[in-house]
Protein backbone atom coordinates (compact mmCIF):
# COMPACT_ATOMS: atom_id res chain seq x y z
CA UNK A 1 0.00 0.00 0.00
CA UNK A 2 3.15 2.42 0.68
CA UNK A 3 4.57 1.73 -2.32
CA UNK A 4 1.45 2.51 -4.55
CA UNK A 5 1.36 5.69 -2.17
CA UNK A 6 4.83 7.11 -3.31
CA UNK A 7 4.22 5.90 -6.77
CA UNK A 8 1.45 8.21 -6.85
CA UNK A 9 3.07 11.21 -4.89
CA UNK A 10 5.99 11.12 -7.30
CA UNK A 11 4.01 10.61 -10.09
CA UNK A 12 2.37 13.67 -8.88
CA UNK A 13 5.92 15.57 -8.75
CA UNK A 14 7.11 14.34 -11.71
CA UNK A 15 3.61 16.27 -13.58
CA UNK A 16 4.03 19.36 -11.82
CA UNK A 17 7.41 20.21 -11.23
CA UNK A 18 8.23 22.26 -14.50
CA UNK A 19 12.17 22.93 -15.40
CA UNK A 20 14.60 20.41 -14.40
CA UNK A 21 15.88 18.41 -11.22
CA UNK A 22 15.74 21.17 -8.67
CA UNK A 23 11.95 21.84 -9.50
CA UNK A 24 10.89 18.43 -7.73
CA UNK A 25 12.19 20.12 -4.39
CA UNK A 26 9.69 22.21 -3.35
CA UNK A 27 7.17 19.06 -3.73
CA UNK A 28 9.43 16.92 -1.55
CA UNK A 29 9.70 19.52 1.29
CA UNK A 30 5.72 19.40 1.41
CA UNK A 31 5.21 15.39 1.09
CA UNK A 32 7.78 15.47 4.16
CA UNK A 33 5.21 17.97 6.08
CA UNK A 34 2.18 15.81 4.54
CA UNK A 35 3.21 12.18 5.53
CA UNK A 36 6.10 12.48 8.13
CA UNK A 37 8.01 9.97 5.90
CA UNK A 38 11.38 11.69 6.86
CA UNK A 39 11.98 15.32 8.19
CA UNK A 40 13.57 18.29 6.44
CA UNK A 41 16.83 18.10 7.41
CA UNK A 42 17.10 14.30 6.29
CA UNK A 43 15.98 15.94 3.01
CA UNK A 44 18.84 18.13 2.89
CA UNK A 45 21.43 15.19 3.55
CA UNK A 46 19.81 13.53 0.83
CA UNK A 47 19.71 16.64 -1.45
CA UNK A 48 23.65 16.69 -0.63
CA UNK A 49 24.13 13.06 -2.03
CA UNK A 50 22.10 13.55 -4.69
CA UNK A 51 24.14 16.08 -5.96
CA UNK A 52 27.24 14.33 -5.11
CA UNK A 53 26.66 11.28 -7.09
CA UNK A 54 26.58 10.53 -10.63
CA UNK A 55 22.93 10.74 -12.71
CA UNK A 56 20.28 13.77 -13.30
CA UNK A 57 19.59 15.07 -9.30
CA UNK A 58 15.42 14.67 -9.52
CA UNK A 59 16.08 11.23 -10.23
CA UNK A 60 18.55 10.52 -7.91
CA UNK A 61 16.72 12.49 -4.67
CA UNK A 62 13.47 10.66 -5.85
CA UNK A 63 15.03 7.03 -5.70
CA UNK A 64 17.10 8.03 -2.18
CA UNK A 65 13.17 9.47 -0.74
CA UNK A 66 11.90 6.00 -2.01
CA UNK A 67 14.41 4.38 -0.50
CA UNK A 68 14.01 5.65 3.18
CA UNK A 69 10.52 5.43 2.61
CA UNK A 70 10.35 1.87 1.35
CA UNK A 71 13.79 0.26 1.03
CA UNK A 72 14.88 -1.08 -2.53
CA UNK A 73 10.85 -1.26 -3.84
CA UNK A 74 10.59 1.91 -2.28
CA UNK A 75 13.60 3.54 -4.34
CA UNK A 76 12.31 1.01 -7.80
CA UNK A 77 9.09 2.73 -7.54
CA UNK A 78 9.33 6.23 -6.89
CA UNK A 79 12.30 6.49 -9.49
CA UNK A 80 9.30 5.30 -12.29
CA UNK A 81 6.44 7.23 -10.22
CA UNK A 82 8.77 10.24 -11.15
CA UNK A 83 9.46 9.43 -14.76
CA UNK A 84 6.16 8.33 -16.12
CA UNK A 85 4.79 11.64 -16.45
CA UNK A 86 7.28 12.75 -18.03
CA UNK A 87 7.78 9.99 -20.89
CA UNK A 88 4.00 10.27 -21.67
CA UNK A 89 4.25 13.90 -22.20
CA UNK A 90 7.41 13.81 -24.65
CA UNK A 91 5.97 10.57 -26.47
CA UNK A 92 2.86 12.54 -27.68
CA UNK A 93 5.02 15.58 -27.89
CA UNK A 94 7.36 14.19 -30.02
CA UNK A 95 4.76 12.18 -32.16
CA UNK A 96 2.98 15.72 -32.74
CA UNK A 97 6.74 17.21 -33.73
CA UNK A 98 7.51 14.48 -35.57
CA UNK A 99 4.33 14.76 -37.95
CA UNK A 100 5.13 18.85 -38.71
CA UNK A 101 8.36 18.47 -38.56
CA UNK A 102 8.78 19.73 -42.22
CA UNK A 103 5.97 22.45 -41.86
CA UNK A 104 7.34 26.29 -42.52
CA UNK A 105 5.70 27.30 -39.18
CA UNK A 106 7.19 24.54 -37.43
CA UNK A 107 10.84 25.12 -39.08
CA UNK A 108 10.71 29.21 -37.98
CA UNK A 109 9.61 28.54 -34.34
CA UNK A 110 13.15 25.93 -34.01
CA UNK A 111 15.02 28.55 -35.75
CA UNK A 112 14.17 30.73 -33.06
CA UNK A 113 14.36 28.51 -30.23
CA UNK A 114 17.47 27.12 -31.07
CA UNK A 115 19.45 29.76 -29.93
CA UNK A 116 17.31 30.49 -26.98
CA UNK A 117 17.51 27.15 -25.54
CA UNK A 118 21.16 27.67 -26.03
CA UNK A 119 21.25 31.13 -24.04
CA UNK A 120 19.25 29.59 -20.97
CA UNK A 121 21.68 26.90 -21.04
CA UNK A 122 24.85 29.62 -21.03
CA UNK A 123 22.91 31.43 -18.38
CA UNK A 124 22.22 28.26 -16.31
CA UNK A 125 26.29 27.45 -16.81
CA UNK A 126 26.99 31.24 -15.87
CA UNK A 127 25.26 30.52 -12.10
CA UNK A 128 27.22 27.45 -11.63
CA UNK A 129 30.65 29.61 -12.85
CA UNK A 130 29.34 32.09 -9.99
CA UNK A 131 28.60 29.44 -7.46
CA UNK A 132 31.68 27.61 -7.74
CA UNK A 133 33.83 30.87 -8.06
CA UNK A 134 32.56 33.60 -5.71
CA UNK A 135 34.10 32.79 -2.09
CA UNK A 136 32.00 31.30 0.50
CA UNK A 137 31.74 33.31 3.58
CA UNK A 138 35.44 33.20 5.34
CA UNK A 139 36.73 31.66 2.33
CA UNK A 140 39.79 33.67 -0.20
CA UNK A 141 38.96 33.59 -3.65
CA UNK A 142 38.80 29.75 -5.38
CA UNK A 143 42.80 30.94 -7.13
CA UNK A 144 43.17 26.43 -7.26
CA UNK A 145 39.44 25.90 -8.69
CA UNK A 146 40.31 29.07 -11.47
CA UNK A 147 43.81 27.47 -12.40
CA UNK A 148 42.27 24.47 -12.93
CA UNK A 149 39.43 25.61 -14.99
CA UNK A 150 42.66 27.55 -17.17
CA UNK A 151 43.95 23.87 -17.72
CA UNK A 152 41.24 22.71 -18.66
CA UNK A 153 40.21 25.22 -20.91
CA UNK A 154 43.47 24.65 -23.14
CA UNK A 155 43.74 20.96 -22.77
CA UNK A 156 40.01 20.73 -24.39
CA UNK A 157 40.81 23.21 -26.77
CA UNK A 158 43.94 23.43 -28.25
CA UNK A 159 46.15 20.84 -27.11
CA UNK A 160 45.17 18.35 -30.49
CA UNK A 161 46.59 15.17 -27.94
CA UNK A 162 44.12 15.47 -25.20
CA UNK A 163 41.57 17.86 -27.14
CA UNK A 164 39.26 14.83 -28.16
CA UNK A 165 39.32 12.91 -24.82
CA UNK A 166 35.86 11.97 -23.13
CA UNK A 167 34.59 14.44 -20.55
CA UNK A 168 34.64 11.69 -17.60
CA UNK A 169 38.52 11.97 -18.46
CA UNK A 170 38.28 15.85 -17.70
CA UNK A 171 35.86 14.57 -14.93
CA UNK A 172 37.98 11.83 -13.05
CA UNK A 173 41.10 13.85 -13.37
CA UNK A 174 39.37 17.31 -11.90
CA UNK A 175 38.24 14.87 -8.91
CA UNK A 176 41.61 14.17 -8.39
CA UNK A 177 42.91 17.48 -8.23
CA UNK A 178 40.99 18.63 -5.63
CA UNK A 179 41.46 15.73 -3.36
CA UNK A 180 45.39 16.21 -3.92
CA UNK A 181 45.30 20.01 -3.54
CA UNK A 182 42.58 19.61 -0.86
CA UNK A 183 40.18 22.00 -2.06
CA UNK B 1 16.18 -5.90 -29.53
CA UNK B 2 19.71 -5.29 -29.84
CA UNK B 3 19.15 -2.08 -30.48
CA UNK B 4 17.21 -1.39 -27.53
CA UNK B 5 19.69 -3.27 -25.81
CA UNK B 6 22.17 -1.03 -27.39
CA UNK B 7 20.29 2.10 -26.57
CA UNK B 8 19.64 1.04 -22.51
CA UNK B 9 23.29 0.57 -22.55
CA UNK B 10 24.18 3.86 -23.70
CA UNK B 11 21.83 5.76 -21.86
CA UNK B 12 22.90 3.80 -18.59
CA UNK B 13 26.26 5.16 -19.76
CA UNK B 14 25.54 8.38 -19.98
CA UNK B 15 23.47 8.51 -16.71
CA UNK B 16 26.77 7.03 -15.01
CA UNK B 17 28.98 10.31 -16.25
CA UNK B 18 26.81 13.07 -15.52
CA UNK B 19 27.96 14.40 -12.29
CA UNK B 20 25.99 17.13 -11.21
CA UNK B 21 22.37 18.00 -12.75
CA UNK B 22 20.57 18.17 -15.95
CA UNK B 23 23.46 20.46 -17.49
CA UNK B 24 26.00 18.34 -16.79
CA UNK B 25 24.55 15.44 -18.78
CA UNK B 26 25.68 17.66 -22.24
CA UNK B 27 28.75 17.28 -22.47
CA UNK B 28 28.10 13.54 -22.00
CA UNK B 29 25.14 13.59 -24.78
CA UNK B 30 26.72 15.56 -27.16
CA UNK B 31 29.78 12.63 -27.21
CA UNK B 32 27.88 9.56 -26.71
CA UNK B 33 24.82 9.94 -28.78
CA UNK B 34 25.76 12.58 -31.08
CA UNK B 35 29.38 11.99 -31.84
CA UNK B 36 29.52 7.99 -31.33
CA UNK B 37 26.05 6.63 -32.22
CA UNK B 38 25.10 9.50 -34.35
CA UNK B 39 21.26 9.08 -32.92
CA UNK B 40 20.90 12.97 -32.90
CA UNK B 41 22.16 16.34 -34.42
CA UNK B 42 23.27 19.04 -32.41
CA UNK B 43 20.75 20.97 -33.70
CA UNK B 44 18.06 18.35 -31.98
CA UNK B 45 19.81 18.29 -28.87
CA UNK B 46 19.07 22.12 -28.53
CA UNK B 47 15.37 21.60 -29.65
CA UNK B 48 15.05 18.97 -27.03
CA UNK B 49 16.65 21.19 -24.28
CA UNK B 50 14.11 23.86 -25.15
CA UNK B 51 11.49 21.72 -25.01
CA UNK B 52 12.55 20.07 -21.77
CA UNK B 53 12.47 23.16 -19.86
CA UNK B 54 9.12 23.48 -20.71
CA UNK B 55 7.68 20.12 -20.23
CA UNK B 56 6.90 18.23 -16.43
CA UNK B 57 9.98 16.60 -15.87
CA UNK B 58 14.15 16.07 -14.99
CA UNK B 59 15.33 18.01 -18.56
CA UNK B 60 18.11 15.01 -18.90
CA UNK B 61 15.14 12.56 -18.91
CA UNK B 62 12.98 14.40 -21.31
CA UNK B 63 15.76 14.50 -23.58
CA UNK B 64 16.76 11.04 -22.92
CA UNK B 65 13.29 10.30 -24.30
CA UNK B 66 12.64 12.15 -27.12
CA UNK B 67 16.17 10.75 -28.29
CA UNK B 68 14.93 7.09 -27.81
CA UNK B 69 11.25 8.08 -29.72
CA UNK B 70 13.38 9.41 -32.19
CA UNK B 71 15.24 6.72 -32.81
CA UNK B 72 13.26 3.66 -31.92
CA UNK B 73 9.28 4.68 -31.56
CA UNK B 74 7.76 4.79 -28.09
CA UNK B 75 9.37 1.41 -26.56
CA UNK B 76 12.69 3.04 -27.74
CA UNK B 77 11.69 6.33 -25.54
CA UNK B 78 10.71 3.93 -22.63
CA UNK B 79 14.29 2.31 -22.86
CA UNK B 80 16.59 5.26 -23.06
CA UNK B 81 14.52 6.71 -19.88
CA UNK B 82 15.03 3.60 -18.24
CA UNK B 83 18.25 3.43 -19.28
CA UNK B 84 19.57 7.04 -17.83
CA UNK B 85 17.65 6.22 -14.19
CA UNK B 86 19.09 2.84 -13.77
CA UNK B 87 22.41 4.05 -12.83
CA UNK B 88 20.78 6.35 -9.92
CA UNK B 89 18.79 3.42 -8.63
CA UNK B 90 21.59 1.45 -8.00
CA UNK B 91 24.19 3.87 -6.80
CA UNK B 92 22.07 5.57 -4.27
CA UNK B 93 20.57 2.21 -3.23
CA UNK B 94 23.77 0.98 -1.92
CA UNK B 95 25.04 4.26 -0.70
CA UNK B 96 21.79 4.77 1.11
CA UNK B 97 22.10 1.12 2.39
CA UNK B 98 25.96 1.93 3.50
CA UNK B 99 27.47 5.16 4.09
CA UNK B 100 24.57 7.87 5.44
CA UNK B 101 27.24 10.53 5.68
CA UNK B 102 28.67 10.05 2.43
CA UNK B 103 28.48 13.85 1.46
CA UNK B 104 30.29 14.95 4.35
CA UNK B 105 33.04 13.08 3.42
CA UNK B 106 36.07 15.56 3.11
CA UNK B 107 37.29 13.44 0.25
CA UNK B 108 33.95 13.51 -1.18
CA UNK B 109 33.80 16.95 -0.97
CA UNK B 110 37.60 17.95 -2.17
CA UNK B 111 36.39 15.50 -5.24
CA UNK B 112 33.45 17.40 -5.78
CA UNK B 113 34.62 20.78 -5.68
CA UNK B 114 37.21 19.50 -8.25
CA UNK B 115 34.31 18.55 -10.49
CA UNK B 116 32.46 20.98 -10.53
CA UNK B 117 35.42 23.74 -11.76
CA UNK B 118 35.42 20.83 -14.47
CA UNK B 119 31.67 21.27 -15.32
CA UNK B 120 31.94 24.64 -15.48
CA UNK B 121 34.75 24.20 -18.34
CA UNK B 122 32.26 20.93 -19.62
CA UNK B 123 29.27 23.32 -20.24
CA UNK B 124 31.12 26.26 -21.46
CA UNK B 125 32.36 23.84 -24.29
CA UNK B 126 28.81 22.51 -24.76
CA UNK B 127 28.11 25.75 -25.35
CA UNK B 128 29.94 26.81 -27.84
CA UNK B 129 29.17 23.34 -29.94
CA UNK B 130 25.45 24.35 -29.69
CA UNK B 131 26.30 27.93 -30.39
CA UNK B 132 27.50 26.79 -33.91
CA UNK B 133 24.72 25.15 -34.43
CA UNK B 134 21.82 28.03 -33.34
CA UNK B 135 23.44 31.14 -34.03
CA UNK B 136 23.92 31.61 -37.55
CA UNK B 137 22.76 34.99 -38.32
CA UNK B 138 21.60 38.27 -37.04
CA UNK B 139 18.28 37.39 -36.14
CA UNK B 140 19.37 33.82 -33.90
CA UNK B 141 22.39 36.36 -32.64
CA UNK B 142 20.11 38.64 -31.12
CA UNK B 143 17.67 36.30 -29.96
CA UNK B 144 20.36 34.38 -28.34
CA UNK B 145 21.40 37.80 -26.32
CA UNK B 146 18.53 38.69 -26.04
CA UNK B 147 17.51 35.63 -24.00
CA UNK B 148 20.42 35.79 -22.60
CA UNK B 149 20.98 39.35 -21.09
CA UNK B 150 17.16 38.54 -19.33
CA UNK B 151 17.97 35.70 -17.48
CA UNK B 152 20.96 36.57 -16.23
CA UNK B 153 19.22 40.15 -14.95
CA UNK B 154 16.12 39.19 -14.17
CA UNK B 155 14.40 35.94 -12.40
CA UNK B 156 12.02 34.63 -14.89
CA UNK B 157 10.89 31.57 -16.17
CA UNK B 158 12.53 29.82 -18.71
CA UNK B 159 9.32 28.67 -20.04
CA UNK B 160 8.69 32.55 -20.84
CA UNK B 161 11.92 32.99 -22.92
CA UNK B 162 10.60 29.19 -25.00
CA UNK B 163 7.23 30.52 -25.29
CA UNK B 164 8.41 34.08 -26.83
CA UNK B 165 10.89 32.47 -29.03
CA UNK B 166 8.02 30.86 -30.46
CA UNK B 167 5.94 32.74 -30.92
CA UNK B 168 8.24 35.05 -32.89
CA UNK B 169 8.82 32.19 -34.85
CA UNK B 170 5.20 32.00 -36.15
CA UNK B 171 5.23 36.12 -36.50
CA UNK B 172 8.50 35.83 -38.62
CA UNK B 173 6.65 33.09 -41.23
CA UNK B 174 3.40 35.70 -41.04
CA UNK B 175 5.05 39.01 -41.64
CA UNK B 176 7.06 36.94 -44.65
CA UNK B 177 3.27 35.51 -46.08
CA UNK B 178 1.92 39.07 -45.89
CA UNK B 179 4.88 40.70 -48.03
CA UNK B 180 4.73 38.01 -50.46
CA UNK B 181 1.03 38.59 -50.30
CA UNK B 182 1.25 42.02 -51.17
CA UNK B 183 4.07 41.84 -54.22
Amino acid sequence: MILLRLFYEFFKTGLFAVGGGLATLPFLSALADKTGWYTQSQLMDMLAVSESTPGPIGVNTATYVGFTVAGVPGAIVATLGLVCPSIIIILIVATILNAFRHNKYVESVFRCLRPASVALIAAAGLSVVLETFTPAAGAGFNWIGLALAGVLIVLTHWVPQTKKLHPIVWIGLSALAGILAGM
Amino acid sequence: MNQLLEMYLTFAKVGVMTFGGGYAMLPILQREVVENKHWATEEEIADYFAIGQCTPGVIAVNTATFIGKKYAGNLGGVVTTLGVVTPSIIIITLLAGLITNFADLPVVKSAFAGIRVCVCVLILNSVLKLWKSAVKDRLTLAIFAAVLACSVLFDWSPVVFVLAAGLLGVGLVLVSARKEGKQ
